[in-house]
């Protein structure tokens, strides 16, 4: 009797804290694997073969990786605040993970299916860049401030360029729910907001590359000029930490690009004769949004392996004086589109 | 004690207390970063009153951008803390009577007589399919919406003005035209001589 009473007061807690082990789990393995991957990938763009000595073919480097860098010690600095130099990598990791809390992986597959997703989720990353200033400063180094500073510069470019370009999504899918907005772009591959939203989705994908801090905007590391930037005293575990935000928001920035332009979780082959009626491929499924994510996280790979390092003026530029004008433009043509009823987009 | 009662006094505990540290403590870094959590809890306190909207925005536009430069800042100051101690005892006649009186100002405006229990009635529970951001969005844009634009109109003023008046021509700083240099040619920088060999390779 009483521990029937009892499970009715936890059964909630009990049930959300399942579902969100169950959305963490396979997310730090997708960051120790993409951690592989980008390896393997740059290795073999520059005629590299890559990691290729733990386990078969490398397939354990992550692990290995993991396994080393929980041994070795965590060097605080003599002169470092220590409670915020402890306090950053968490302050970093954090919303990259509680930003997933939103996302949606098929049409009844999410945590919490909240009215304003969208908004959720611009707020909770543009808290990511305080891991970054709060690890630069406590640092007490000039080569970590440098970091911090350019960081702190950057992201707050290139997010307002980042929230116009959501701006456009909403308008479009007609809400700020994140499920609501791929079931907005069913139909076909040009139903897909990529399309009337072009400009918006490649403003949106190059800020998010600036946004974690990824070659080609990599100044806040920038090892040949500050060294490695914010984190440049870090060990062991707390510099694995930044890390794993680095690429649990890289996976996360393709997702919501896979998500808003890319249709999500709806199938490409919908809306054409023979291929739709394709047994699974044709139907929506969790398989078509990790296809369309891992098609996303290429790019970052390849943008890395391909482009040398934006100048810093060069970042602020381009952040400030071509994406922000290009964003409020396309709103004000989105604007009159949907005022027009240009179909099949806007009817 | 209801589960949300307790989740609001949470909030309520840290939301003073950083409020607090923030004019407390000594490190202006410091007293930045409790004022970052004070906004954090706050956004914390509107979403039990169900403004989720105002509640992210808060977040979205404090947090994560006004407090990200006002950190940028201070972090750049090299600030000795002893000065700033010395007119104390000087300045506190002041600081009284400017402090009474704002709070004097706050009693009226937001006091009891306004904002309490008896005055206002308790707003009643909204359902699930509730959107803040649609109910603020409607009232924007019927209701005030000339009070919205004339806002925005005083925010641009403000933007451009801010702008005029920092913005200096200075004659003596080279700048880039980055579409100049886009269209540079090899031909134009460089110039490939032939030379034949000076002397017989042995």
């Amino acid at each position: 009797m009483m521990w029937a009473e009892l499970w009715d007061l936890i059964e909630t807690p009990v049930w959300i804290t399942a579902k969100i082990i169950a959305i963490i789990v396979p997310l730090m393995l997708a960051v120790a694997y993409l951690t592989f991957a980008e390896r393997k990938i740059i290795g073999y763009m520059q005629v590299r073969i890559g990691p290729n000595r733990v386990g078969p073919r490398g397939w354990l480097q992550p692990i290995a990786d993991t396994v080393k860098l929980l041994m070795k010690e965590v060097i605080v600095p003599t002169n470092a605040n220590t409670f915020l130099f402890v306090i950053a990598p968490m302050l970093a990791i954090a919303p990259a993970l509680a930003a997933w809390a939103v996302i949606p992986f098929t049409d009844k597959l999410v945590l919490a299916d909240i009215n304003a997703g969208l908004l959720y989720v611009l707020a909770v990353t543009s808290l990511g860049v305080y891991g970054v200033i709060i690890a630069g400063w406590a640092t007490n180094s000039k080569y970590a401030m440098l970091g911090a500073l350019r960081s702190a510069a950057q992201i707050v470019a290139y997010e307002i360029a980042m929230g116009f370009a959501l701006v456009g999504v909403l308008m479009a899918g007609g809400s700020l729910n994140l499920r609501e907005i791929v079931l907005a772009q069913q139909g076909s591959i040009l139903h897909w907001f990529w399309l009337p939203l072009l400009p918006l989705f490649l403003v949106y994908f190059i800020s998010g590359v600036a946004e974690t801090n990824r070659a080609p905007f990599d100044v806040a590391e920038g090892e040949s000029e500050i060294v490695a930037g914010f984190h440049v005293e870090y060990s062991g575990m707390a510099f694995a930490i930044f890390f794993l935000a680095e690429y649990a928001n890289m996976i996360l920035i393709a997702t919501l690009t896979a998500l808003m332009f890319a249709g999500g979780w709806l199938s490409p082959l919908e809306g054409i004769p023979v291929l739709g009626a394709i047994p699974v491929l044709g139907s929506p499924g969790i398989f078509w949004l990790l296809a369309k994510i891992s098609f996303f996280l290429f790019f970052f790979l390849w943008f890395r392996a391909t482009f040398p390092r934006y100048r810093y003026d060069q970042i602020m530029r381009l952040g400030w004086k071509v994406f922000i004008p290009i964003t409020i433009v396309w709103l004000v043509v989105e604007g009159l589109a949907i005022m027009a009823g240009i179909g099949p987009w806007f009817d | 004690m209801d589960f949300e009662r307790f989740v609001f006094y949470v909030f309520a505990i840290i939301l003073i207390y950083a409020a607090g540290r923030v004019i407390t403590v000594r490190n202006p870094v410091h007293a930045a970063l409790h004022l970052v959590l004070a906004f954090f809890t706050c956004a914390g306190l509107w979403l039990l009153l169900e403004a989720e909207f105002l509640a992210i925005t808060l977040v979205l536009v404090y947090v994560g951008a006004v407090m990200v430069l006002f950190l940028f800042v201070v972090m750049m100051l090299d600030i000795n803390t002893s000065p700033l101690r010395e007119g104390f005892i000087r300045y506190l006649p002041v600081g009284l009577v400017v402090a009474s009186l704002m709070l004097l100002e706050m009693f009226l405006v937001v006091g009891a007589r306004n904002f309490g229990a008896q005055s206002v009635a308790i707003p009643e529970r909204h359902g699930a399919d509730y959107s803040n951001t649609r109910e603020l969005g409607n009232v924007l844009y019927t209701d005030y919406v000339y009070p919205f634009e004339i806002a925005a109109v005083i925010l641009l003023v403000a933007i451009v003005a801010a702008i005029a008046l920092t913005m200096r021509k200075r004659p003596e700083t080279r700048y880039q035209d980055p579409s100049r240099q886009v269209s540079v040619q090899p031909e134009d920088r460089i110039r490939i001589v032939k030379m034949p060999a000076e002397r017989e390779q042995s």
